[in-house]
């Protein structure tokens, strides 16, 4: 006994192995989620350069630097990369670091497999990001892939954008399911489910939804590729296929899709609020209630991205009534954020400002979404530029600000150091401004009749556009502090204390700064 | 351009404190249309519009209050409440009420909309990469609608016109104060036929024909621009739609005219053309149809656009030339021309072809070969 436990010290302290080979072979959770971070970071300077691309040939009509054909691989690739590349990679890398921290669990419950679903994911873009350099060029054909544009008329990289989804999507139910047993399983004694932090919650829930719904896309890019090479006709009218069979399988992934990304960073929001509000979360067995009831809706609205195909008018009606009622929920959790606020005490540090946008910007990402959710009116807003502001307001204040907020809030934990408070309030503002200047005057050229996914556009939509382009480089060109402010605390800074920040609470932040190779041998009591 | 984009936006900063009207005029808006339809859906826009700015001011309005009266910089203490079942369940019920209120005008327009009995005119509509095609059901009247804005203009070489990009060679004509049926299909990959003022936007999906309809009061003649609204390829951006209404009598006068124009047309395939004729009127149709692809000087354009100068093809077997012009090449950008275009456009165009540019076939593509290659 005596000799185990002392065996079990030792193996407590030893640190990593030195060398690269310590990243190819880690199974540490800390180790494994600086990977999914960096390379998510990585991935959003490639999705971003993409953006500016596509945005310097909007900034005026006529086109002048891109030809249509490598404008549409453009809007392709980039709606690709920050989908499966940044956000989901993100917050499995902040699953990671936190989720065993934040129960009080030694590491993750499948720690080769761990590895294995980082180590698919660069194999997975590479070759993605290889079909740019093929004579076919790289896939054009929306990050939507709707067939028969994606099979019958797709280029010839198709298959390798096939392969490479199969990639991600088995990296993702590995993570998902690895997540799942680490939640389930891993918990310290004591803390039972109602008292898991709400981060720990929305993972538990997303990571359910991932292994619900990758099957599916992997299904659906199974069939293109049957469609493309072995002689089938799922999506092949003139085989008796059926295009819109595509899409409803497209979208029972897709939609669930989007709360995948959504998901999480109301659980880091929900973090970060109290703790710079210095006051518990407001209703939180309603937050967990609420999140639970938007998962199971986001199963039963796929259709709300199809009212325009045809579907028969009662069809259409319970799509509807099904979208509207996810409203309901999401202002659940966001009158609770503000009621957390109300009669705090709060602070504006860096992470709080982040949740603080998110809250308002997610918001009005919500409401126009609710505009969406109504039929008739869809029939005018759909695939114009309405939706593609009403989507950049949900991911990019919504999950970009949600994954940095926490990037901010637990970076002291991580390295020990804080990080440059002044430099990230820049950093914040900067953001703000570029958001908002890049994603509001969409909502009007989209009302004023701007279809999304073309390369160039008639005169009246001139204005907004230009304005867009210029807020797309403030956005852009800020992220380039954050890598400032990462790297810099990293190497350095004022000596961060084990709680970090004033009013958090949770077991991550009763463990030393920065946070140990290896935590929580001996698993703590939560009463 | 960018002194003309600052004054815009100052002018629209201003605009929003000023009357709506002078809103409608920089377009931030959907625009009411010209239907009963879109007036349903511009009000049921603005009710929704309403309804979330009014939520958004009280939300963000206690938001912003915490944020200024609770700060710990002003000795805020942070009282610690963290529930109430009561303040849950009125916030629940509370935009159920709301939302309830809000299905049912959404409701009754879409009943509305799906209502596409008792047409009056019926247009068959077909998306092709990148064009549209008409057909007036039971009229014996059908034509294509291509885009007409010249490469020049796209790619900065000349001014840009007034509707830049959104105007075609044919407009679709309806009679203003009948019921139109349109009935939507492809023929390639998914298309959206989209003219924002009828409110009308609907999937052309190949393998189903759905169906949407308008009603364009009379008095509401005019133009009405569209685009098409779902990624169909690589000239997505390229393929507009102009909707023109016209009274009832200007409609079938044009429809007259249309079935005279086609049979004048067939009659004249029969008749006999000179090879300076046809050589005349196929650089006409050459520069309209083909140039965009194969350039100005059949000198194509990239790996993927072959040059004609000196093709194999154009200069070799004429059934092969008359074979890929007619019915296009499966799977590129070549299309079947066979519908698009006259038997003697056709003629005309293979004849230039095969004869312009140093080609030197040296021989005739009559109207009459073309009507034979068709059977
Ligand atoms: C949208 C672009 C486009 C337009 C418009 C177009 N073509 Fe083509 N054409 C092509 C492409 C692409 C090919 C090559 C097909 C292949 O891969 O074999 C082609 C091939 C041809 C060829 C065979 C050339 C060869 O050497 O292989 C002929 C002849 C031809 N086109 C005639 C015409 C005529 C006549 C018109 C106008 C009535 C026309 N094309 C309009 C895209 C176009
Ligand atoms: C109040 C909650 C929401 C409602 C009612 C809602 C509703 C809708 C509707 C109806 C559409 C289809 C619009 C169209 O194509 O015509 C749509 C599109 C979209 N939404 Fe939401 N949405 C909500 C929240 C979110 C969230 C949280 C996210 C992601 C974080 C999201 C991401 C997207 C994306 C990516 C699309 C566009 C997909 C595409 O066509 O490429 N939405 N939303
Ligand atoms: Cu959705
Ligand atoms: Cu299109």
């Amino acid at each position: 006994m005596t000799t185990a436990t002392a065996h079990h010290d030792d193996h407590g302290h030893h640190g990593p192995a030195k060398g690269i080979m310590r990243w190819v072979l880690t199974t540490n959770h800390k180790d494994i989620g600086s990977m999914y971070l960096w390379f998510s970071f990585t991935m959003l300077f490639i999705g971003g350069a993409m953006a500016l691309i596509i945005r310097s040939e909007l900034f005026q009509p006529g086109m002048q630097l891109i030809e249509p054909e490598f404008f549409n691989q453009m809007t392709t690739m980039h709606g690709l990369i920050m989908v499966f590349g940044v956000v989901m990679p993100a917050f499995v890398g902040l699953a990671n670091w936190m989720v065993p921290l934040m129960v009080g669990a030694p590491d993750m419950a499948l720690p080769r497999m761990n590895n294995w679903s980082f180590w698919i994911l660069p194999f997975a873009f590479g070759m993605l990001l290889l079909t740019l350099f093929t004579e076919a060029g790289a896939p054009n054909f929306g990050w939507t892939f709707y067939a028969p544009l994606s099979t019958t008329y797709a280029p010839s990289s198709v298959t390798f954008f096939i392969f490479g989804v199969h990639m991600m999507g088995i990296s993702s139910i590995m993570g998902a399911i690895n997540i799942v047993v680490t939640i389930l399983n891993l918990r310290a004694p004591g803390m039972t489910l109602m008292k898991m932090p709400l981060f720990v919650w929305t993972w538990l829930i997303t990571a359910y939804l991932l292994i619900a719904v990758m099957p599916v896309l992997a299904g659906v890019v199974t069939m293109m590729l049957m469609d493309i090479h072995f002689g089938t006709s799922f999506f092949d009218a003139a085989g008796g296929g059926d295009p819109v069979l595509f899409q409803h399988v497209f979208w029972f992934f897709g939609h669930p899709e989007v709360y995948i990304m959504i998901l999480p960073a109301f659980g880091i929001v929900s973090q970060i609020i109290p703790t710079f509000a210095r006051k518990p979360l407001f209703g939180y067995a309603s937050m967990v209630y609420a999140t639970s009831s938007i998962a199971f809706l986001s199963f039963i609205v796929w259709a709300h991205h199809m009212f325009t195909v045809g579907l028969p008018l009662e069809t259409e009606l319970f799509f509807m009534y099904a979208t509207m009622l996810i409203a309901i929920p999401t202002g659940v959790k966001v009158f609770n954020w503000v009621s957390t606020m109300f009669r705090g005490s709060m602070t504006f540090e860096t992470p709080m400002l982040f949740a603080l946008a998110f809250v308002v910007l997610f918001t009005i990402g919500g409401f126009s979404g609710l505009m969406l959710a109504i039929a008739p009116a869809d029939f005018q807003y759909h695939d114009t530029y309405f939706v593609v502001a009403h989507f950049h307001y949900v991911l990019v204040p919504g999950a970009l600000f949600g994954i940095i907020a926490g990037v901010y809030y637990w970076l002291p934990k991580w390295t020990g150091n804080y990080y440059d408070e002044k430099l990230g309030k820049f950093h914040f503002w900067m953001s703000f401004i570029g958001v908002n200047v890049t994603f509001f005057p969409m909502h009007f050229i989209g009302l004023a009749g701007m279809p999304r996914r073309i390369p160039d556009y008639a005169l009246q939509f001139a204005d907004f556009n230009a304005i867009a382009t210029v807020g797309a480089f403030i956005f852009g060109f800020s992220q380039l502090v954050l890598l400032y402010v990462v790297i810099k605390s990293i190497r350095g800074g004022e000596k961060a204390t084990d709680e970090v920040w004033e009013g958090a609470e949770g077991l991550e932040w009763t463990i030393p700064s920065p946070a140990p190779y290896h935590t929580f041998a001996e698993p703590p009591h939560v009463k | 351009m960018f002194s003309r984009t600052w004054q815009r936006l100052s002018s629209v900063v201003l605009g929003l404190f000023l009357s709506p009207a002078i809103m409608a005029d920089w377009e931030l808006n959907m625009p009411q249309g010209v239907t009963d339809i879109s007036q349903s859906i511009y009000d049921l826009h603005m009710l929704i519009f309403w309804i979330c700015v009014w939520i958004g001011v009280v939300v963000f309005g206690v938001m912003f209050y915490s944020i200024f009266a609770h700060r710990k910089s002003k000795g805020a203490k942070a009282s610690q409440f963290h529930e109430s079942l009561g303040l849950e369940l009125l916030w629940t019920a509370l935009p159920t009420a709301i939302l309830i209120a809000m299905a049912v005008p959404a409701t009754t327009t879409l009943i509305k909309m799906y209502d596409t009995t008792d047409a009056q005119v019926d247009i068959k509509i077909t998306g092709h990469q990148w064009k549209w095609q008409y057909d007036y059901l039971g009229e014996d009247v059908g034509f294509f609608s291509n885009l007409t804005t010249s490469q020049d203009e796209i790619y900065d070489r000349t001014a840009k016109g007034d509707n830049y990009l959104l105007e075609v060679d044919k407009h679709v004509v309806v009679p203003t104060g009948q019921k139109i049926r349109f009935l939507i299909t492809s023929n390639d990959v998914i298309h959206a036929w989209w003219v924002p003022e009828i409110a009308v936007k609907k999937d052309a999906i190949p393998g189903y024909i759905n169906e949407s309809w308008a009603l364009i009061p009379e008095g509401k003649e005019g133009l009405y621009r569209g685009q098409c609204a779902e990624l169909c390829g690589v000239d997505h951006g390229f393929m507009p739609i102009v909707l023109e209404a016209v009274t009832e009598d200007q409609y079938q006068i044009w429809l007259d005219d249309q079935r005279a124009a086609a049979e004048a047309q067939a009659a004249a395939a029969l008749g006999d053309f000179s090879h300076e004729q046809l050589m005349v009127k196929g650089a006409e149709v050459y520069a309209r149809s083909c140039a965009a692809c194969h350039g100005a000087e059949g000198e194509g354009m990239g790996s993927v656009f072959p040059a004609l100068a000196g093709s194999a093809i154009a200069t070799g077997d004429m059934a092969e030339h008359i074979d890929i012009v007619l019915n296009g090449k499966q799977g590129t950008a070549m299309q079947a021309f066979a519908a698009q275009l006259g038997e003697v456009d056709l003629a005309a165009v293979i004849t230039y072809e095969r004869n312009a540019w140093g080609n030197d076939a040296g021989d005739t593509v009559t109207p009459k070969m073309i009507i034979d290659a068709k059977q």
